[in-house]
């Protein structure tokens, strides 16, 4: 399978005493959406961060176009990579946090054009360009020169958004990107996530928008205590699920 | 409680309407031509005439009591000696300050390290350094040369490439700059860390989410937002330097209490000198408040939805209102008007 974008093999995290993920298998394909539904604390948040190496896993491995994340495989041996590289490899990640994570002392341009500047030494101006024309994707070309606290939570959210697509990620993770949001304001960031489905961005969502999930995703991902329970496409997870687990979340988020 | 303002900039939108209280009787024709009279404060009055006589009470014996010798005051204050002492004084803590951050800023950075052994180094110069009495350590650096007669390079326990004699090095300026580096190193660490322990997680996370290199992850993201928390301790902390050079006189360096001393026990005019270098230390301070002023506000940015305004934008302000009300104590009609809309 060539065209696995993401592939996390087995993987197990624990937290001290707690074990958190409990052998995770996940297979995403480029260009794809899958969405991740599951109860609070079942580990969504933390296999979307082991995915970019914010926290290392204790067993198993992610690769990301093929190309191992955090460690270097040596015959039977994985290295722990350093922390440099493991920074250069998550410029191929886009992260999208629940509470968007603007940098407030930067203007919005200055937010977008950062993380180009500095870890992929492009040219300032050339950053800024990008920067302009996604601000203008997202519908908020006028706010370049405001501070994120200027803004509502719905435009810092789709700020977020285009600051993770100015490195051009290969995939793009969002951790409950609307939950810190007001109702009226989760539609238009809903509408960019999805606007970005339609251009074949790869990306992995968690959430508890079930109609969001039923309309953009291409697999849904139910996982619960630190496992994958079932998994397919929209209609089978969400209209026929197999298990128990399953069909008693949804019937408490529907 | 009456509903009627006693005040213009208190009264909300909402209680440019009167008569809705017990004692204000309706106007429902048209509640913009009620006259509003202030709220009479006579204590405020009584209290503000007894300082304004102890305050006059005062000024007057400072100009006319001899004992003051307004007259030495002014022959000295401008002298070419004093303000030497005033600028040795102002070099002293302008390399503290710089030399002192710098290092305070790295020792901070280890203590928040994973490093054990960083971590250790710092809090144990940090203990040590606050531990020590500022003069105390002054003196010790001061004696320096009869401890250690050769400063040398080389390897260490091994043999020494290049030596030299370490007070023509150190020389006593060098040695007063050491020794209130060292001090304040270590009160800047913890001033630091402190700034850098109260930014948001999520910020360094979102840095490193993006693949931003280590060290521009400190500069660039964390220590501008740091910068809010370090300000204040920070000026403090550079104000009391300022004032803290004073102890180098033990050094016999000419700085200004130093030269003011040395000056009064010439001719024996105590106090008017002690007025001169009173006077350099306030203006000195009051400089240093301004700037630390512009610099907070500098790094406020972006942190309120609309930044405060400057003090000459609120002057401004003020003076508009005032012209305002002097326009409307010339018509009958007082049109209320919430202030902040007073562009
Ligand atoms: N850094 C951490 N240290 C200790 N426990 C953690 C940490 N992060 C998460 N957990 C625990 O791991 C479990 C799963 O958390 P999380 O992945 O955030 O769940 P979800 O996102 O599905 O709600 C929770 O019980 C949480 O308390
Ligand atoms: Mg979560």
């Amino acid at each position: 399978m060539s065209d696995v974008m993401v592939d996390v093999h087995g993987v197990h995290k624990s937290f001290g005493p707690l074990e958190v993920l409990r052998g995770v298998d996940l297979k995403v394909r480029a260009g794809e959406v899958t969405v991740i539904l599951g109860p609070s604390g079942s580990g969504k948040s933390t296999l979307l961060r082991t995915i970019n190496h914010l926290e290392k896993v204790n067993s198993g491995w992610i690769s990301i176009d093929g190309e191992l994340i955090g460690y270097r495989r040596s015959g039977s041996k994985l290295h722990e990579l350093k922390e440099k590289d493991v920074l250069k490899q998550r410029t191929h990640i886009g992260f999208v946090f629940q509470n968007f994570n603007l940098f407030p002392h930067l203007t919005v341009l200055d937010n977008l054009v950062e993380a180009p500047v500095s870890a992929l030494r492009r040219p300032r101006k050339a950053a800024e360009e990008t920067a302009r024309r996604l601000l203008d994707r997202v519908g908020l070309a006028d706010k370049a020169d405001a501070y994120p606290r200027q803004l509502s939570g719905g435009q810092q959210q789709r700020v977020a958004i285009a600051r993770a697509l100015a490195l051009e990620p290969k995939v793009l993770l969002f951790d409950e990107p609307t939950s810190a949001l007001d109702p009226e304001l989760v539609g238009e960031v809903l509408d960019v996530i999805k606007d970005l489905a339609g251009t074949g961005t790869t990306m992995i969502v968690v959430t508890h928008e079930i109609g969001f999930a039923r309309e953009v995703a291409d697999t849904v991902v139910f996982m619960d205590g630190g496992v994958v329970v079932e998994q397919g496409p929209p209609a089978a997870v969400l209209d026929d699920p197999r298990h128990e687990r399953t069909r008693a979340f949804l019937s408490k988020v529907l | 409680m009456s509903t009627l303002p006693s005040t213009t900039d208190t009264a909300p939108p909402g209680a440019a309407t009167p008569g809705t209280g017990p004692g204000a009787p309706p106007a429902p024709d048209d509640p913009a031509s009620l006259k509003v009279v202030p709220a009479r404060h006579y204590a405020r009055w009584v209290a503000a005439v007894a300082v304004i006589v102890l305050v006059a009470q005062f000024a007057h014996g400072l100009a006319t009591n001899p004992v003051w010798e307004w007259g030495v005051f002014g022959d000295y204050v401008l002298s070419e000696t004093i303000v030497q002492a005033v600028w040795v004084t102002l070099q002293l803590t302008a390399y503290a300050t710089v030399l002192g951050f710098l290092l305070g800023t790295v020792l901070a950075f280890m203590r928040l390290s994973r490093s054990p052994v960083l971590q250790t180094v710092a809090w144990t110069y940090i203990w040590i350094f606050r531990s020590i009495p500022m003069i105390v350590q002054l003196v010790f650096w001061f004696n320096l040369s009869a401890l250690y007669e050769e400063l040398g390079f080389g390897i260490p326990f091994g043999p020494v490439f290049w030596s030299v004699d370490s007070n023509s090095v150190i020389g006593t300026m060098g040695a007063a700059i050491i020794g209130l580096t060292l001090h304040q190193a270590a009160y800047a660490a913890e001033i630091v860390r402190g700034g850098v322990i109260a930014v948001d997680h999520g910020q360094l996370e979102a840095a490193a989410a993006q693949g931003i290199p280590r060290l521009r992850q400190i500069r660039r993201i964390v220590l501008p937002q740091a910068m809010r928390a370090i300000l204040p301790t920070a000026g403090n902390e550079i104000i009391g330097l300022l004032k803290g050079t004073s102890v180098v006189y033990v050094m016999s360096i000419g700085e200004l209490f130093y030269q003011v001393q040395v000056i009064y026990g010439r001719n024996g005019r105590v106090i008017p000198l002690l007025l001169v270098a009173t006077a350099w230390y306030v203006v000195l301070t009051s400089l240093l408040s301004v700037a630390q002023y512009y610099v907070e506000r500098r790094y406020a940015r972006g942190a309120n939805r609309t930044p405060p305004p400057t003090p000459i934008q609120r002057a401004r302000r003020f003076l508009r209102t005032l012209r305002a009300a002097a326009a409307q104590r010339n018509q009958p009609v007082i049109p209320l008007k919430p202030l902040g809309d007073s562009r």
